[in-house]
């Protein structure tokens, strides 16, 4: 065992340890806060699987995919808007709307961000590396501005639709909204693992991310299956964005960029063009970050969540799950 | 020595003296315009507008030239992307405001320190080197993008623990009352003061835009100076084997992370110099002058300017400078007055459903500016001025690849 590795399996074991204490010292606090960091960590994982997904392809850290996240929630509640919903219960008309919209969102963000892929980054394809960042710098801030531009500065209301069956089982409590969040979020990384392992598009994607030129020899169409994980990881933006809304009830315009930051630490957490990786990432990072706050103090989150992704580079570079990305 | 051979070696030393030229002719035009501007500038908008406030715009975009003099070392020369370079200077804005401020006096170690500007110049700069030294060393052994993300890491941790140790820094409510630098009383003769003959008004610093802007020119030329020796030094030539080929550097004998180490530390020790001089100007340091923006966009001011070439960074970074901190704020106010003067005022008026074609604008500005950063990308991808190196590089690619995709169709 490597020195790094060691140090790697240290420090997961004190934090291990230190959260089993809790554990056993407060049970239900401690079930409580994981509930909600898994969540939370639900969400991310949805975000942070368009991140990966695109610098596997492209290399490219896509700083608007935070933002096209946010923008999932706004469109969701502008559509929302269009609905006779009730707000107190949960009526058939809210069924219908959540079916409705819920694809029509990711659907719409699916298409944004291709055309975000057409105008900012297809022309710098060729161009230094470092232009196609500054686009998405620039797309970033485009996007918060159409949403400030939109809905103004202050926080949106994101219309409360789901049902609000809540229990408590041996003083944990937790409601339907909180297995709506992980079911869907699980359902969908299972359909993108089965679409990527078990589909032609797929093979094409996992071909032109492991080698672009080699791929476009055996006949991919390299623009297509980029505009493709493009569209893909919007889709799971998308839905990010509405189960965001649905769940804390309230978005604003620059919610994407520190959940997108995050979001990308937990896709280079799990090994940055992985996409087990990212799925397991988000859910970590969504419970480290539960955990600190309620243990260590919200304010103190930020500097666990950076210093962890910093300790993880450091001791383990290929990340969590260890498999290597292939250098280019 | 015969003729002829002399006649040769002479004439190839002409062809390498006029290769040289054409490299270096364009920024010497660059250099020039800009030491005009520097000296006219003033001179010309205290005449015009009977203030200073002109004046010390311009010193506040001399910190994004210096900053982006700075971060062009690390990613124009050595090819490393760091966004997190607004943490330096921060370390390096803090450093300054806790040792030369009554901040310390309200901390638990119950005593104010008030070093000398002069000295503090460079402690901070220190400070922010041996900072990015010791983030570099665990980090700087791993490839690619993953120091892009250590180095975001780190600018997210560093505002966040200024604003956590608020016992020490005052947290967000901020250093303040921070020392005015203060002329050695060798350096103050008739000319400063309120003598008979005064060259830069009252030369003391105290609060005086005009003397802030002279000491930011000075320190500029002299950061440009040793930035431009570097660049042709020995070390300016390991960083660029780094930039271009890692694997092949490695194998000429280039100790690739001391280099790299040393490309990351001088970075940083500009941007905690830069810090400093914040502190001692703005005489406020809070936390949020610092976030992950400023590293945004300093590296914009970097990349569009042209990476790797430093009178392209200077025009870059004061092009940006212009764009974000006064053209866009100013907006607003120019669209209302054009609309004033066209016969459309009742567009101003704010009514409950419409916030004013002033107010509408102000909106727009975050549109605006990412409009202009992906359009500015699109039309010269290879920034503003390029480094003629660089560019002949990039058309070099290009015309393999056309010859490739000629051979390819003859191919097919």
């Amino acid at each position: 065992m490597s020195l790094p590795d060691f140090g790697f399996y240290v420090l997961c074991a004190t934090a291990v340890v230190l959260l089993a204490a809790q554990a056993v010292i407060h049970p239900t606090e401690f079930v409580q806060v994981f509930i909600f960091g898994l969540t939370q960590g639900s969400i991310y994982a949805l975000v942070a699987l368009g991140y990966t997904m695109v610098y596997g392809i492209i290399e490219l850290i896509n700083f608007a995919h935070g933002d096209v996240f946010t923008l999932g929630a706004y469109v969701g509640s502008g559509i929302l808007g269009f609905f006779a919903i009730s707000e107190s219960g949960f009526t058939t008309v809210n069924l219908i709307a959540l079916l409705l919209v819920f694809p029509a969102v990711m659907l719409i963000m699916g298409g944004i961000n291709v055309a975000i892929e057409r105008v900012a980054y297809r022309p710098l394809r060729n161009a230094p590396r470092l232009a196609p960042l500054i686009t998405a710098i620039g797309m970033s801030f485009f996007l918060e501005g159409v949403m400030f531009l939109w809905r103004g500065p202050a926080t949106v209301h994101f219309p409360d639709i789901l049902p609000k069956t809540a229990t408590t089982i041996a003083g944990v409590f937790f409601g339907f909204k909180d297995i709506f969040v992980v079911v869907v979020a699980a359902i969908l990384v299972a359909l993108l693992a089965v679409f990527i392992n078990r589909t032609k598009l797929g093979k094409a994607m996992r071909a032109t991310a492991q080698d672009r030129d080699a791929a476009q020899l055996m006949g991919i169409d390299i623009n297509r299956t980029i505009a493709a994980t493009f569209f893909i990881g919007a889709l799971l933006a998308g839905a990010g964005g509405m189960i965001w809304g649905l769940y804390y009830n309230t978005v604003y315009y620059q919610l994407g960029f520190r959940s997108g930051l995050i979001a990308f630490t937990a896709a280079v957490f799990g090994g940055i063009g992985n996409i087990p990786g990212a799925a397991v990432g988000g859910l970590v990072i969504g419970l480290i970050a539960a955990f600190s706050d309620s243990y260590i103090g919200s304010k103190w989150t930020q500097v666990v969540v950076f210093g962890i992704l910093i300790g993880v580079l450091v001791f383990r570079p290929t990340g969590l799950l260890g498999m290597r990305v292939p250098e280019k | 020595m015969s003729a002829p051979r002399r006649a040769a070696a002479s004439r190839s030393f002409l062809s390498r003296l006029s290769l040289r030229e054409r490299i270096r002719d364009r920024d010497q035009a660059v250099y020039g315009i800009l030491i005009i501007a520097a000296i006219v500038f003033p001179l010309a908008t205290i005449y015009a507008t009977d203030g200073t406030a002109l004046v010390s715009q311009a010193t506040r975009a001399g910190y994004f030239v210096l900053l982006a003099i700075g971060l062009n070392v690390v990613v124009g020369f050595a090819g490393l992307l760091d966004l997190g370079y607004a943490a330096f200077f921060a370390i390096g804005a803090y450093t300054y405001a806790l040792l030369a401020s009554p901040q310390l006096a309200s901390s638990p170690a119950h005593h104010a320190v008030h070093l000398p500007f002069w000295l503090m110049l460079f402690v901070a700069m220190f400070v922010a080197a041996g900072a990015g030294a010791i983030l570099g060393f665990p980090t700087l052994r791993l490839r690619g993008d993953y120091l892009a993300i250590v180095t975001l890491g780190f600018g997210e941790i560093v505002p966040q623990l200024f604003y956590n140790f608020d016992q020490w820094t005052g947290g967000i409510n901020a250093v303040g009352i921070i020392d005015q630098p203060v002329l050695p009383a060798w350096i103050q003769g008739p000319w400063s003061g309120d003598g008979p003959i005064q060259v830069v008004r009252n030369f003391n610093f105290g609060g005086d835009p005009v003397a802030f802007y002279v000491l930011i020119c000075i320190l500029i030329a002299a950061a440009v100076i040793l930035v431009s020796n570097l660049y042709r030094s020995r070390l300016g030539r390991a960083w660029m084997a780094i930039r271009e080929d890692e694997v092949a550097a490695a194998a000429m004998g280039i100790n690739t992370v001391t280099t790299k180490l040393l490309a990351f530390g001088i970075g940083a020790s500009f941007s905690g110099f830069a810090g400093a001089y914040y502190a001692a100007d703005v005489s406020l340091v809070s936390p949020d002058n610092f976030l992950f923006i400023v590293s945004i966009t300093v590296l914009v001011m970097v990349v569009l300017g042209g990476m790797g070439n430093i009178s392209g960074v200077i025009i870059g970074a004061l092009v940006l400078y212009y764009v974000v901190f006064s053209l866009l704020p100013s907006l607003p106010g120019a669209v209302e007055s054009l609309a004033n003067s066209i016969g459309l005022g009742s567009l101003n008026v704010r009514t409950t459903e419409w916030p004013g074609l002033g107010g509408e604008t102000q909106r727009l500005t975050f549109i605006i500016y990412g409009a202009i950063l992906v359009a500015m990308m699109l039309l010269r991808p290879q920034g503003l001025l390029p480094s003629r190196i660089r560019e002949q590089e990039l058309k070099h690619a290009a015309v393999q690849e056309e010859e490739a995709a000629v051979e390819m169709e003859h191919a097919t």
